[in-house]
């Protein structure tokens, strides 16, 4: 395998505290030296110079929408539209069609990773049968076929009795309970936020506490099971002021939020757009104001797109009868980017949000560059103004509500493996 | 002033010129109701479509009336009848009847937003005629005409809107459009049936309708439609009733001068009384019959202002 | 397009003596008032059919009903380019039907307007006869109308515009021709 040598960059590696201008040699798929100066003549040289060079992008929930759906989205259309977003890795939740409860299923999707994705994928398992809700998967086989987390993804296990076995019966292969938080009855028939915003325009409202009230509901079951719990996409004030005191009992409790659900408001489903419609729903300024708190004091420590396809023609339809969802893997990191222009929190902070947090919660052997470590990069230039256009988008789907937004800053070059996958505009 | 825009989709977008202009307008066209011959030729050779995907008597045949006295050729399309049943979209429904250069689609839909979905993809005007709990523009239209016959102006006025505000798109373009003319908006209603921050709305919110009714000018009943909904909104009708019904008796505390209103079909029994309903306060009848020139002026304004339409 | 005055046609006093003139002919054609009803046509032949009624009025001695036509709804240029008519009220509180309708206007033009207020009155009801009585008839027909009384004749090019001021709504009477200016 060709050696490459990655000059002169801004290195940040907030796993080993690192940020300063250095070169790295990549050999055989791994980072093989990283110091000042660094020559070889084998090696191809990409000039990183005024890049930041970073751990791989890891976004720890999407949807590929294979096997099942594949005219939404496809395994090898997933993984590019990761690598054009600047991700090198990507967990893929089981509500496919089939679900992934079964070592086939896992198995099906790694092969189709293996074969035809340009990132690295990992498998999230079902964490009851069919997603149902009623009796546990059989996660020890899953995990042995390669999960990294177990969830019912948008389905919350609601039975409580239920998430109870699963926080328990996961511990036995230190794997996470990643849960949608969501009480369903409190949701009801809700399309939208419960809010001014619900009221002005007479759509059925989800209320924050159908949210908080899971969340609340899991911090006292990880209490009693001391499992391994992960929050997806939180969204609420109410949900952060939960976790923060969760974090303060020293629970096994971490968090994710989606670049939608800091970056939009409930004001926005004005439009009637349904590429405002997703669930948990955008919620209010305060919320979102919370949430931006919550991403400040490291009370959240991911951030993951929910990467949602949808065809076009699903979507363009009345509001309440429009699936939920949106794709991010391609607008994530500007959008992150923005909480790092605006001064909510550092680039390095920000590079830990996408690396080695949820690395750490996946138990993956990623998100650094340690010496050693597999060579998964992200190179990002910061100041590059970049327009969203879902037109030029790598993935399958158009469901977006930030087509025609004006950013900056964006990553340019994915290497996995040491192999760069993607570069500007055009895989390599 | 011509009325600038392409569509009517709610009131909570028209500015107070654009209210006044419609409400005067209005005024014209009852003039033509009463006539022998009730038809002008104003609209000849426009098409307009009467899309309706909710049961509607009242609404529709207003409209068709009013297109008729208009002499715009005007037809019935309801969901029964049209493609939906076969499982088109909405958005397949409108291309198709977008084809055949319809000059006005006027939409009842169950979904709120459906009407500007299609404004979106069509180049003809769309009226809502109400989209599931959103909006209902030319009712309230119709009542702030009726309101004035009665009371001259809306400024200042006390108006009380009772009953289910949350379901209601009558209760929200009512709101916007006698706050912003002016009046002291008043809605009272179960706590269940009270949609959260309506205050934000610019309204005061009761939950006794004795309060509500203390001083009122005006009296907007909405209809309670329980068999709809999820049964945990209200234990009864018959407490309904005792609670929220209209009674001549309640209506004491009113101004003495007070007017009943309803955007019907009535629940006698449930929300108003018989003797309230039938009784000298009411003019339900009249809004009946503004809801005909009303709907004129709306037909004439958005086809008058087609000028100004195509680059929207 | 700026316009300026080329002259002045007429002032309040033969603007007067015009309308008395018509009132006569009025009279003397229908021979007397006996089912005569007068509608003016919005906006300035409103007021003039007022003043023509109160004069036929103070020379017969008798009440003449006087109605008032919007002919907006009528109109045919409703979706053209241009400024929106404001739909007003037409209020003629009587019945039409075998009456003696003077209708009354400022400027006869090109006859749409008489068109439009032929329609309207006719889905009004069925009048005995229509004549129609204008201030200023400028020529330029696009339709077989015509005046039965006419203040004036004045031959005028298309590209000139004929004001006419009336007391009530002008503050003034008067007529003027106005032409472009270049």
């Amino acid at each position: 395998m060709k050696k490459l040598l990655v000059k002169k960059g801004r290195v940040i590696d907030p796993a080993n505290n690192l940020d300063e201008h250095l070169d790295l040699l990549i050999a055989d798929g791994k980072i093989a030296q990283v110091g000042k100066q660094l020559e070889d003549k084998e090696a191809q040289i990409i000039d990183a110079q005024g890049l930041i060079v970073a751990p791989g992008f890891i976004d720890m929930h999407c949807h590929l929408r294979e096997p099942g759906r594949e005219d939404e989205e496809t395994i090898e259309s997933g993984c590019r539209a990761a690598a054009a977003g600047g991700f090198t890795s990507v967990a893929c939740m089981p509500n496919t069609e089939p679900p992934n409860d079964s070592q086939s299923v896992t198995e099906f999707i790694l092969k189709q990773a293996a074969e035809k994705g340009i990132v690295n994928v990992f498998p999230i398992g079902a964490a009851t049968k069919g997603l149902l809700g009623e009796e546990l998967a059989e996660i020890g086989e899953l995990k042995e076929t390669g999960i990294v987390a177990v969830s019912d993804d948008g389905n919350p296990i609601y039975n409580g009795n239920l998430m109870r076995k699963a926080l328990e019966y996961t511990g036995m292969f230190d794997l996470p309970v990643i849960d949608h938080c969501e009480d369903r009855e409190l949701s009801a028939h809700g399309v939208m936020n419960e809010g001014y915003y619900s009221t002005l325009l007479g759509l059925p409202g989800i209320p924050a506490a159908a949210e908080e009230i899971m969340v609340a509901r899991n911090i006292i079951l990880t209490a009693l099971t001391k499992g391994q719990l992960h929050i997806a996409h939180i969204s609420t004030k109410g949900s952060v002021e939960l976790l923060k005191w969760a974090k303060a009992q020293v629970l096994r409790i971490t968090a994710e939020v989606t670049p939608h659900h800091f970056t939009l408001t409930d004001k926005e489903v004005c439009s009637y757009d349904t590429n405002t419609k997703m669930n948990p729903p955008l919620r209010s300024t305060e919320d979102v104001d919370a949430i931006l708190q919550g991403i400040k004091d490291g009370t959240i420590d991911a951030i993951a797109t929910d990467h949602a396809p949808h065809r076009r023609d699903e979507k363009n339809v009345e509001y309440a009868d429009a699936p939920f969802g949106i794709i991010g893997l391609e607008t994530a990191v500007p959008l992150a980017l923005g909480l790092v222009n605006r001064g909510v929190i550092s680039i390095s902070r920000m590079i830990a949000m996408f690396t080695i947090n949820p690395a750490s919660i996946l138990k993956i052997e990623r998100g650094t560059l340690s010496p050693g470590a597999v060579a998964d990069m992200t190179l990002l230039n910061l100041s590059e103004r970049v327009k969203i256009d879902v037109n030029s988008f790598q993935s399958k789907s158009r469901n977006s509500p930030f087509h025609g937004w004006e950013l900056k800053g964006r990553a340019i070059i994915t290497i996995v493996g040491g192999k760069v996958v993607w570069s500007a505009k055009h895989i390599i | 002033m011509p009325l600038k825009r392409k569509d009517l989709l709610g009131i909570e977008p028209l500015s107070v010129e654009e209210i006044n202009l419609i409400l005067n307008t209005a005024k014209a066209f009852k003039e033509v109701s009463t006539r022998d011959v009730k038809k002008v030729p104003t609209l000849r050779g426009k098409t307009i479509i009467n899309l309706f995907f909710e049961p509607s008597t009242r609404t529709r045949t207003s409209f068709e009336i009013a297109g008729k006295r208009l002499s715009a050729d005007i037809l019935n399309i309801s969901a029964s009848t049209s493609s939906v049943v076969k499982g088109e979209t909405l958005v397949d429904t409108a291309r198709n009847l977008e084809a055949m250069y319809p000059d006005i689609i006027i939409i009842r839909h169950s979904r709120a937003g459906a009407p500007h979905l299609l404004a979106n993809i069509c180049r003809a005007s769309v009226i809502n005629a109400g989209d599931g709990a959103h909006e209902h523009p030319t009712q309230a239209l119709l009542d702030a005409f009726t309101i004035k016959e009665y009371k001259k102006q809306i400024k200042g006025l006390k108006v009380a809107i009772i009953g289910d505000i949350l379901h209601s798109r009558v209760a929200r373009s009512n709101i916007h459009l006698l706050t912003k003319l002016g009046a002291e908006v008043r809605i009272a209603g179960p706590a269940t049936y009270i949609p959260v921050e309506i205050e934000k709305l610019g309204v005061k919110v009761y939950h006794h309708i004795d309060a509500a009714f203390e001083g009122c000018d005006v009296v907007m009943m909405l209809r309670i439609q329980r068999e709809r909904q999820d049964k945990s909104y209200l234990p009864s009708l018959r407490e309904y009733f005792n609670l929220f019904g209209l009674t001549p008796e309640r209506l004491r505390r009113a101004t003495k001068d007070v007017i009943i209103m309803h955007p019907g079909p009535l629940n006698r029994g449930v929300e108003i009384s018989s003797e309230a309903a039938d009784g000298p306060y009411s003019v339900i009848l009249e809004q009946v019959t503004n809801g005909v020139a009303v709907r004129m002026a709306v037909l004439y304004l958005l086809m008058g202002g087609k000028y100004e339409e195509v680059v929207s | 397009m700026a316009y300026r005055e080329k002259v002045q046609l007429m002032d309040a006093v033969t603007m007067d003596r015009s309308l008395i003139r018509i009132a006569h002919e009025i009279i003397e054609r229908n021979k007397g008032v006996q089912d005569l009803v007068i509608i003016g046509i919005r906006t300035r032949g409103v007021p003039l059919a007022s003043r023509i009624a109160r004069k036929i009025e103070e020379i017969e001695k008798v009440s003449i009903p006087m109605g008032i036509l919007d002919i907006t709804m009528y109109r045919d240029d409703l979706t053209a380019v241009g400024p929106q008519p404001i739909v007003r009220q037409t209020n003629i509180s009587f019945r039409i039907t075998d009456k003696k309708v003077i209708l009354i206007d400022d400027v006869l033009f090109t006859g749409r307007t008489i068109r439009a207020a032929l329609d309207s009155i006719i889905d009004l009801g069925r009048p005995k006869f229509i004549q129609l009585a204008v201030l200023i008839d400028r020529g330029h027909r696009e339709l077989p109308i015509r005046a039965d009384y006419v203040g004036k004749n004045v031959p005028t090019s298309l590209d000139e515009v004929v004001e006419v001021n009336v007391a009530e709504e002008d503050g003034k009477d008067s007529v003027i021709l106005m032409e472009k200016e270049e």
